[in-house]
C-alpha cells in the first residue's frame, strides 16, 4: 500500500483543492484529512459522517478544593505559569505534565485524561474519508494526525485499496512531522511567490530528514513566470521532480464555493489537463495504476460491500 | 496597543495584512510569530541588529554513571520522553516538554538540566519601509513544538513600546493561542469561501474563550459571490465587527508574489487603523 502526502510549507497554496482533484482522479483509495487544526476536505467532498470517535490524549489536573491546603508548592513547581495558589488560573497554559500532582504534599491534585477532539469516518463522492477535529487550543495535534493515518491504513488494508491520499497540515511543526513519517511520497504544493519559495526550502529539509521521496507541484504558476522558472531550476538543481504545473485560475475558488472539485466544474480545460498530467506523473512515481483496470472495476461492481 | 493578526486557516492573508497595516503606520514594531514559516522579513529586507540569538529550552541530561535504572523518572514523565533500557534511563528529547518533573524524583541525582536550541530570534529595522521594526523568530527544522519559542518572543514583545503588530501562526492550536494571548485586540483574516468561514468560526471560539476584543477582515472579497454574505451573517450572529473588506486583486497577488508590499490598499489599511483607535478609546 502506498501513501501520498500533500504538504506545503505555507498555508493557502492549494493543498486541499489539489488533494480533492487527485481524489477525483485516482481509482481505489482511502482519503485522509490530516489538517486536524482546520479540516476542510469534508467541505469539498460532500462527506456524510458514518462513525464518530472521541479522541483522548494527554492529561489535565483536577484540584480537590477540600484537601488543598494552599501551601503553594504547585505554584512554585509549575514551569508554565498555569497555577496560582493551588488554583489552575490559566488552564490554557497547562501542558499536562503532572508535576503539580506528583509533588502535592496533600495529594489534592489528580491527573485525568483529557478529551482532545474527535475523529470521523465518512463516506464521500470519492470514497472513504478519515478526518478529525482537534479541540480548541489543544496540543497533541501530532497524535491525532497519527491516529487518523493509522485508521486509514486499517481501512485500506481491509478493503485491499492500494493507495492512501493524505491532505497534510501546513507548516513544518509537529502535525507535519506526524503526517510525513513513514509515507511513500510527499507532494509539496508551492506557489511562485517569495514566501512560498522560502517555505518550501524549509520543508525540503524536513522531508529529507525522513528520507522520503519528494516531488513538487507548482500552483498558480502564471502568477509570476520568472519565479516559476527559478523554482523549476531550483528543483532541477536539487533533483526534485516537478510533477505538475497548474496555471493561476479562479476556477479553484469557484469550485470551492460550489463544494466541488475543479474537475467537476464545466470548462477550464487547461486546469483540468494540467491536473490530469500531475496525477499521471504521481501515479508513475508511486507505482500505482493511474486508472481503474477492467478487473478492478468488475471486482468493485461484484462486491458492493467494499 | 498589542494587535494580533490571526486566522483559523493558512493563506488567507495574515502576513499581507500585517505588512499593509505596518506600512500604513509611521512607527511600529512587527513581530513575526509564525515561526514555522516566518515571511515578513522577505518583504521588509531588514538590516538585522543582532545576528539571530539562539533560543534554548532546558532538557534533562541523564548521567548514566549515576543512574541505577530505578525508573522513577520514566514513571512520572507523562509525555513518555524517558524510557528505561537495561540499567539506565534513555531520553527522547523531542518528546520532552521541559517540565522538570524527572529532576524532582531522581534519588540518585543523576539528572541535570542542559539547554537545547529550538530556534533563533532576530530583530532589525526594515530597509524597504524604514519606520518598521521587525522581531522575527525562526523555529529550527525538526523541532515539534513552537510554543516555547513563541513564549520567548512574547516576553521580548512585552518590552516594546508603542503599537505592536503580531503576525500569528495559522490554525487554532496551542501555538496560535500562545501568540494571541494577552493581545489588546485580535484581527481575524478570512476569505469568503466555505473553507474560510469554517476556520473563521473556530478562530472566533478561541478569541471568545480568551476574551479578546475581535474584528474581522475579509480578504480577497468578491461582492459578486455569496461568500461575503455568509461571512457577514456569521459575524452578525457573533456580534463581531467587520473592519474592512479587501477586494480580490490579481495585480496585488502578482506584486506580493514578487516580494513587494503593494500600496494598492493603503487607504483600507489606514481606515482599519482608524477603526482600531476608536475601538480602543471606546473600550477604555
Amino acid at each position: 500500500m502506498k501513501e501520498l502526502v500533500i504538504v506545503s510549507g505555507k498555508g493557502g497554496t492549494g493543498k486541499t483543492s489539489i488533494s480533492a482533484a487527485l481524489a477525483f482522479l485516482a481509482p481505489q483509495k482511502v482519503l485522509v484529512d490530516c489538517d486536524v487544526d482546520a479540516a476542510n476536505f469534508h467541505l469539498i467532498s460532500g462527506a456524510a459522517i458514518r462513525e464518530t470517535h472521541a479522541f483522548t490524549a494527554g492529561f489535565e489536573p483536577h484540584v480537590d478544593e477540600e484537601t488543598c491546603t494552599h501551601c503553594g508548592k504547585c505554584t512554585d513547581l509549575c514551569r508554565f505559569e498555569a497555577i496560582t495558589d493551588g488554583v489552575i488560573t490559566t488552564p490554557l497554559n497547562c501542558e499536562g505534565c503532572g508535576v503539580c500532582a506528583f509533588n502535592c504534599p496533600a495529594h489534592a491534585i489528580s491527573m485525568k485524561e483529557k478529551q482532545a477532539g474527535h475523529w470521523f469516518v465518512s463516506d464521500t463522492r470519492f470514497g472513504r474519508l478519515i478526518h478529525a477535529e482537534l479541540g480548541l487550543s489543544v496540543e497533541n495535534s501530532g497524535k491525532l494526525v497519527s491516529k487518523v493515518r493509522q485508521e486509514a491504513k486499517k481501512i485500506a488494508t481491509a478493503h485491499r485499496l492500494p493507495l492512501i491520499i493524505t491532505d497534510g497540515p501546513p507548516g513544518i511543526g509537529c502535525p507535519a512531522i506526524a503526517a510525513l513519517s513513514g509515507a511513500s511520497l510527499a507532494l509539496a504544493v508551492v506557489e511562485p511567490s517569495a514566501s512560498s519559495m522560502h517555505d518550501v526550502k524549509r520543508l525540503v529539509d524536513l522531508v529529507s530528514h525522513f528520507g522520503l521521496p519528494l516531488s513538487v507541484c507548482i500552483n498558480k504558476s502564471t502568477l509570476h513566470p520568472e519565479n516559476t522558472q527559478e523554482l523549476i531550476a531550483w528543483c532541477d538543481h536539487n533533483a526534485i521532480p516537478v510533477a505538475g504545473q497548474l496555471p493561476y485560475s479562479d476556477a479553484f475558488r469557484n469550485a470551492i464555493q460550489s463544494g466541488k472539485t475543479v474537475l467537476e466544474m464545466p470548462e477550464n480545460a487547461e486546469v483540468k489537463d494540467s491536473l490530469k498530467k500531475l496525477w499521471h506523473n504521481l501515479a508513475t512515481l508511486l507505482e500505482v495504476p493511474a486508472t481503474e483496470s477492467k478487473f478492478g472495476y468488475l471486482q468493485r461492481r461484484l462486491n458492493p460491500f467494499r | 496597543m498589542l494587535i494580533s493578526i490571526a486566522s483559523g486557516k493558512g493563506g488567507t492573508g495574515k502576513t499581507a495584512l500585517s505588512l499593509l497595516l505596518a506600512a500604513a503606520h509611521s512607527n511600529i514594531s512587527l513581530v513575526d510569530c509564525d515561526v514555522e514559516e516566518p515571511n515578513c522579513h522577505l518583504f521588509l529586507q531588514p538590516a538585522w541588529q543582532d545576528p539571530g540569538r539562539e533560543i534554548t529550552v532546558t532538557i534533562p541530561h541523564i548521567d548514566s554513571a549515576l543512574c541505577n535504572g530505578c525508573g522513577a523518572c520514566s514513571t512520572v514523565c507523562l509525555f513518555n520522553a524517558i524510557a528505561i533500557s537495561g540499567k539506565t534511563a534513555l531520553l527522547f528529547d523531542e518528546l520532552c516538554h521541559s517540565c522538570g518533573g524527572c529532576l524532582l524524583v531522581c534519588r540518585q541525582q543523576a539528572i541535570i538540566e542542559e539547554s537545547k536550541t529550538i530556534g533563533t530570534l532576530a530583530t532589525g529595522t526594515s530597509t524597504t519601509h524604514p519606520g518598521i521594526h521587525l522581531v522575527s523568530g525562526t523555529l529550527k527544522v525538526g523541532t515539534p513544538s513552537a510554543v516555547a519559542l513563541i513564549k520567548r518572543m512574547k516576553q521580548e514583545t512585552a518590552k516594546l513600546t508603542g503599537d505592536v503588530l503580531l503576525d500569528c501562526p495559522p490554525g487554532t492550536s496551542c501555538s496560535m493561542v500562545t501568540a494571541v494571548q494577552d493581545s489588546d485586540f485580535c484581527i481575524l483574516v478570512t476569505e469568503p469561501t466555505p473553507f474560510g468561514r469554517h476556520d473563521l468560526e473556530l478562530a472566533m471560539n478561541i478569541t471568545c474563550l480568551l476574551q479578546i476584543p475581535t474584528g474581522v477582515v475579509i480578504n480577497k472579497s468578491d461582492a459578486a459571490s455569496s461568500g461575503d454574505e455568509s461571512i457577514e451573517t456569521l459575524c452578525e450572529s457573533r456580534q463581531i465587527p467587520i473592519l474592512a473588506k479587501i477586494p480580490h486583486s490579481l495585480s496585488f497577488a502578482k506584486q506580493y508574489a514578487a516580494g513587494c508590499i503593494p500600496d494598492e490598499f493603503q487607504a483600507i489599511a489606514a481606515n482599519i487603523w482608524h477603526k482600531l483607535k476608536s475601538e480602543r478609546s471606546a473600550g477604555t
